[in-house]
């Protein structure tokens, strides 16, 4: 785009895809206003420590932050906090906040997230049922992460599974239930779901798979007890919900752009109007690793997406688009999942998961598509490469732990 | 608060005011040093904070776990004094710290 330093560059979120996205205008050399609009009131923060250490009190509130308030000043970016984006006139370029005040726009990207799905159950607006997304959630949370308490989370995902791993350490009594058969279903192989099972067990979290919740009860306005459609009842003092987020479209669907499953972007992260872009958990992308469409809700790609919204406005050559990653910490265990393992059609483990190190690998007709890597940053950072170029990999070298993953890596990649 | 000095693989040097506890990695992201992506934010999953360091500091910033060993394995160019920076705390005894970024993180 061609823009004059009076032009003005609006943001609406404040998170990753945002920071990252402002980072990299001004860094681009971009002169012009830039404005970023968040409905929280907290500067710019990363998110994935909320479950993780900050939920358990082990690293401060302002190690959060992408940068301190002073960088925005001495860079030139404007912050409205705590204010919502209410419309887009496209035809206009305005953006209409709530109280009525508007900005104008030259560009506009969107990094408006996501929100936990609800609990589409009664008793789900009890005091003491809790999410877990932002900043606020996690302070709302803590004061009641007291040893002895009882916790309920509904959903084993990653989200749940952390916190889980938290509330466990700091000594609450946990229960997790599962609506499917086993944990982390939508998302990982039945070897690393029985592996995560155990794990939990083992560490005392009680993990109910197949448990459908019916409703929450309470007293005297807090909850007091989950109740499962069997007719179990599972006495708690705190309930956390994690059963999945939601992207947060809205604004864009009413301005009438493109919508599939998130706000329609191609590969430089334009929506279906040249001057709007969409970046982070909101957007679908182009997976150009795997020929198809698709949205990501994971820190690499709102990184990703704002770098690549930032180059495409500035006219600079296309970031590279890296395979999507992603990482999980529950207790002592780094996962990390290179690539996407939807259809896959063989999986190969490497590595005894008794040993608590191991590895997963998803392949497609011999293709590597996605590992998931326990405490094994070899795997990980292999196959990363490895699925980037699309390169054939013999499952029995994979299998065979006497062969380091580097010569497997120069092997298939000289096949 | 000690001062950390990063230096470009182009040999430009900007030096920062740390502070004690962060590590070497969020001083260098918020004062918006090039050169270090840090995707992961600190959590030691992407290897993506790659530093060289000055060999005066190599006994001062700590032993390497096995983690950021096996992480490092993989970056480019590594050598006998790499790091990633966020596996590095900044301490006073850290005063006057120097490291080189590499030409490319990923």
């Amino acid at each position: 785009m061609d823009l004059s330093d009076a032009s003005q560059i609006v943001l609406i979120g404040g998170g990753q895809a945002a920071a990252q996205a402002v980072q990299s205008l001004r860094m681009g050399g971009y002169a012009g206003k830039l404005v970023l609009v968040g409905d929280e009131p907290a500067l710019p923060y990363q998110r994935p420590p909320l479950s993780k250490a900050y939920m358990k009190g082990e690293f401060a509130e302002e190690r959060l932050f992408f940068k301190p308030a002073a960088w925005y000043e001495d860079n030139g970016v404007e912050l409205i906090l705590s204010t919502r984006a209410t419309r887009i006139d496209r035809a206009a370029q305005v953006v209409e906040l709530e109280h009525g005040a508007t900005l104008n726009y030259d560009a506009l990207i969107l990094c408006t997230g996501s929100r936990p799905r609800p609990l589409p159950v009664k008793g789900a607006d009890l005091e003491n049922v809790f999410d877990l997304r932002g900043l606020a959630d996690v302070d709302r949370i803590q004061p009641n992460m007291v040893a002895g308490r009882r916790m309920v989370i509904i959903g084993a995902g990653y989200i749940g599974l952390e916190a889980a791993a938290v509330a466990r350490q700091m000594g609450l009594e946990v229960t997790v239930l599962e609506m499917a058969d086993r944990v982390l279903a939508r998302v990982t192989s039945p070897t690393m779901s029985a592996f995560y099972e155990k794990e939990h067990r083992a560490q005392g979290v009680t993990i109910l798979t197949g448990a459908r919740l019916d409703h929450l009860e309470g007293e005297n306005g807090k909850v007091s007890a989950a109740v499962l459609a069997d007719g179990t009842k599972l006495p708690a003092d705190i309930v956390l919900a994690g059963i999945g987020i939601l992207p947060n479209i809205e604004l864009a669907q009413d301005a009438g752009l493109t919508i599939d499953n998130g706000i329609a972007t191609d590969r430089d992260a334009h929506t279906s109007d040249p001057r709007i872009f969409a970046a982070g958990d909101c957007a679908s992308r182009p997976l150009v690793h795997y020929g198809r469409t698709g949205r990501l809700e994971s820190v690499h790609n709102a990184i990703e997406q704002g770098k690549l919204a930032a180059a495409a406005i500035l006219g600079k050559p296309r970031p590279p688009e890296d395979c999507p990653w992603f990482w999980s910490d529950q207790y002592d265990l780094k996962l990390q999942i290179a690539g996407l393992n939807q259809g896959h059609d063989e999986i190969v483990v490497r590595g005894n998961p008794d040993e608590r190190k191991f590895a997963v690998f998803y392949l497609r007709n011999g293709t590597l598509i996605a590992v998931d890597a326990v405490n094994s940053p070899p795997e990980f950072l292999a196959s990363k490469k490895l699925i980037m170029t699309g390169t054939k990999v013999a499952p029995d070298m994979l299998k065979d732990t006497s062969i380091s993953m580097k010569d497997i890596a120069a092997a298939a990649a000289s096949a | 608060m000690p001062k950390i000095t990063y230096i470009d693989h182009d040999g430009t040097e900007r030096t920062v005011e740390a502070k004690n506890g962060e590590s070497v990695m969020e001083a260098a992201i918020k004062n918006s040093i090039p050169g270090i992506d840090a995707d992961c934010g600190g959590a030691c999953a992407c290897a993506t904070c790659h530093v060289y360091v000055d060999q005066a500091f190599m006994d001062k910033v700590g032993e390497q776990q096995e983690m950021e060993k096996s992480m490092l394995d993989f970056a480019e160019n590594v050598q006998e004094n790499s790091r990633l920076s966020c596996q590095i705390t900044v301490s006073d005894d850290l005063d006057g710290l120097r490291v080189t970024t590499p030409e490319s993180q990923h």
